[in-house]
């Protein structure tokens, strides 16, 4: 749905970049540098790259081989700034409308009302004030909505959260999923794996101006040589699943073949959720154990095995749901663990992440 | 208090100066704007051209007016031929020399209006949909406003005391184009006009005053509301 594929240079940074993005939030995810704000700038049409190819389905907003650039005022792209750039001599009535009247006097009114949105981002109180009276969280929420309400065939948003504090963060991370709502797609980019798994259905990888990996996100973040959060002690792996129970503590939720247990997460049943579990809070046995404290014991197949300094990482699937088991050396030779192997996954339900706090303190630690 | 001609010299100033400005600031408004932008071909040249009557002495100003609007010269000699309007030696023609004079100081004003505002804040109207006149109107125009008004202030103030190049295109015609200093400078030829200079450089410099006061008054705010 939307593809792109950008090169240029910047001084003496090279930016080679191709990714797709599909419906729902596709996550651009790298350090700082890596060249993902000017991927996003050269999407919205502020950069032009020297050569690439940018379209979202039948729309080609660049070609430079076919010398087609479509100017950013009708790229029809939302563009999300890290620092929000409200207008500051307008009302927050004024900035939310700005872009909405432009494409309503172009006849190109769509399905985003005003009500609606005002009323997901919870705006509504402060749609009297300028930008210079609002804290930094309700300047980016107007931001958003702001954006939306271009009617847009595309969202961009640029480290959103990056410059709020951590109280912030999880205080804007609900209006995000709700921003999702409105169907359109979304390209998110963020150097927080904690956002990324949290907001993301596909995933592209920047490092050095290059796209390195790219997929559905519990795929790639599952693929522990990228080193995503710069430190293999966080590898992990993330889960898709389906909210089918609760009891008084625990929360059971289908991943694939797979039913988890972890702790009680405050979403209705069959809510979907991605869980998120670090690969050094799984263990592995060949048979499966009984009488054992820890309540997930997953049957599955070693699809791989690597070492790493001074450990392995052992890739346990099923069905496509994928676990990560970091385990030393000399277990792996004990087990005498092969690919092909049928295995026992067992991981204590306190170490299986939901949303939320807990995540962000796994993976920002 | 004041005579009649004294009076006559302060309105004539007033009313050179306030069509000096209706014609000079809109005009100031969209070179300053072009100038903040990023440069292009004719950037120099449209600069040099705006700051030339600053470093020009204001006779040479005077003298080039004269030659361009004249009713032999090639921009005043169609003008008079076609509208019947007459430039030289008339009120008008005292706001424009005077509106010359003035204008690479309201451009300057202009223009670090026009930069102070955020470049980001034209992105992001940019990517909501706003074409280039658009986002002038809605954008960089409001943000300038208050150094609109400052600059208009500043170049009234300017026009009001504007000497070589108004005597030298417009004459020193009383109720047309003798303007406060062309009053104070006759008065001093004349015979016991001391009094007169002494009372018109007064109203002079009390007008001056007000102006900055204005201008001051008005940069602040125009600081306020970039939210800086």
């Amino acid at each position: 749905m939307l593809e792109v594929e950008v090169k240029t240079r910047l001084g003496d940074f090279r930016l080679d970049a191709r990714f797709q993005g599909a419906a729902g939030v596709t996550v651009l995810y790298g350090p700082s540098g890596a060249g993902k704000s000017s991927v996003l700038a050269a999407v919205a049409g502020a950069l032009k790259p020297e050569a690439g190819r940018i379209a979202l389905g039948d729309d080609v907003l660049f070609d430079s081989a076919r010398g087609v650039d479509t100017p950013m005022e009708r790229r029809r792209v939302g563009w999300v700034f890290q620092d929000a750039r409200l207008f500051p001599h307008l009302s927050v009535d004024g900035n939310l409308r700005f872009g909405l009247k432009r494409a309503q006097s172009r006849g190109l009114a769509g399905p985003i009302r005003f009500d609606e949105v005002v009323e997901a981002l919870g705006v509504g109180h402060l749609l009297h004030r300028r930008p210079r009276d609002l804290s930094g969280g309700e300047r980016q929420r107007v931001g958003l909505g702001r954006a939306l309400l271009s009617q847009p065939r595309l969202l961009l948003l640029d480290e959103p959260l990056a410059s709020l504090d951590a109280a912030r963060r999880a205080e804007i991370l609900p209006f995000l999923e709700r921003v999702r709502g409105f169907g359109v797609p979304i390209v998110y980019v963020t150097h927080s794996l904690a956002e990324a798994v949290r907001l993301g259905d596909r995933m592209a990888v920047m490092r050095n101006g290059a796209v390195v990996a790219e997929g559905p996100l519990a795929e790639v973040v599952s693929r522990p040589q990228l080193m995503l959060t710069g430190s293999h002690a966080r590898d992990g792996a993330a889960l898709e699943g389906v909210v089918q129970a609760h009891d008084h503590r625990l929360t059971l939720v289908r991943a694939g073949p797979w039913e988890i247990r972890a702790p009680r997460l405050d979403l209705e049943l069959g809510a979907a959720v991605r869980l998120f579990v670090l690969a050094r809070d799984v263990m592995l046995a060949l048979e499966a154990p009984r009488r054992i404290s820890a309540r997930n014991v997953l049957p599955g197949k070693i699809a791989g095995l690597e070492a790493q300094d001074g450990r392995v990482l052992v890739r346990v699937v099923s069905d496509g749901a994928i676990l990560l088991a970091a385990l030393t050396p000399d277990a792996v030779d004990d087990l005498a663990l092969k690919p092909g192997m049928a295995v026992w996954a067992v991981v204590k339900s306190v170490a299986v992440d939901g949303l939320g706090g807990g995540l962000l303190e796994a993976l920002e630690g | 208090m004041l005579e009649a001609s004294e009076l006559q010299a302060l309105l004539t100033s007033l009313a050179v100066a306030g069509r000096a400005i209706l014609w000079a600031l809109p005009l100031a408004v969209l070179v300053a704007w072009r100038l903040s932008r990023p440069r292009t071909a004719g950037h120099f040249l449209l600069n040099a051209l705006a700051h030339a009557p600053l470093v020009l002495p204001p006779v040479v100003v005077g003298y080039v007016l004269l030659l361009l609007f004249g009713i032999k010269g090639p921009l005043g000699g169609p003008l008079f031929r076609l509208l019947h309007v007459r430039l030289a030696f008339t009120g008008w023609g005292a706001a424009l020399a005077a509106g010359v004079m003035a204008f690479p100081l309201m451009v300057r004003a202009l223009r670090l209006s026009f930069e102070a505002i955020d470049p980001g804040l034209e992105v992001a109207a940019r990517s909501l949909g706003a074409r280039p006149l658009d986002r002038f109107f809605s954008i960089a125009l409001p943000l300038a406003a208050p150094g609109v008004a400052a600059a208009a202030i500043v170049g009234f103030a300017a026009c009001l005391g504007e000497f070589g190049a108004v005597i030298t295109f417009a004459a020193n015609i009383p109720g047309q184009t003798q303007t406060l200093p062309l009053a104070i400078y006759a008065a001093l030829q004349a015979p016991g006009g001391d009094a007169m200079a002494l009372r018109l450089s007064l109203i002079s410099f009390g007008i001056a005053i007000l102006a900055l006061f204005a201008s001051e008054a008005l940069a602040r705010r125009a600081q306020r509301l970039a939210g800086r």
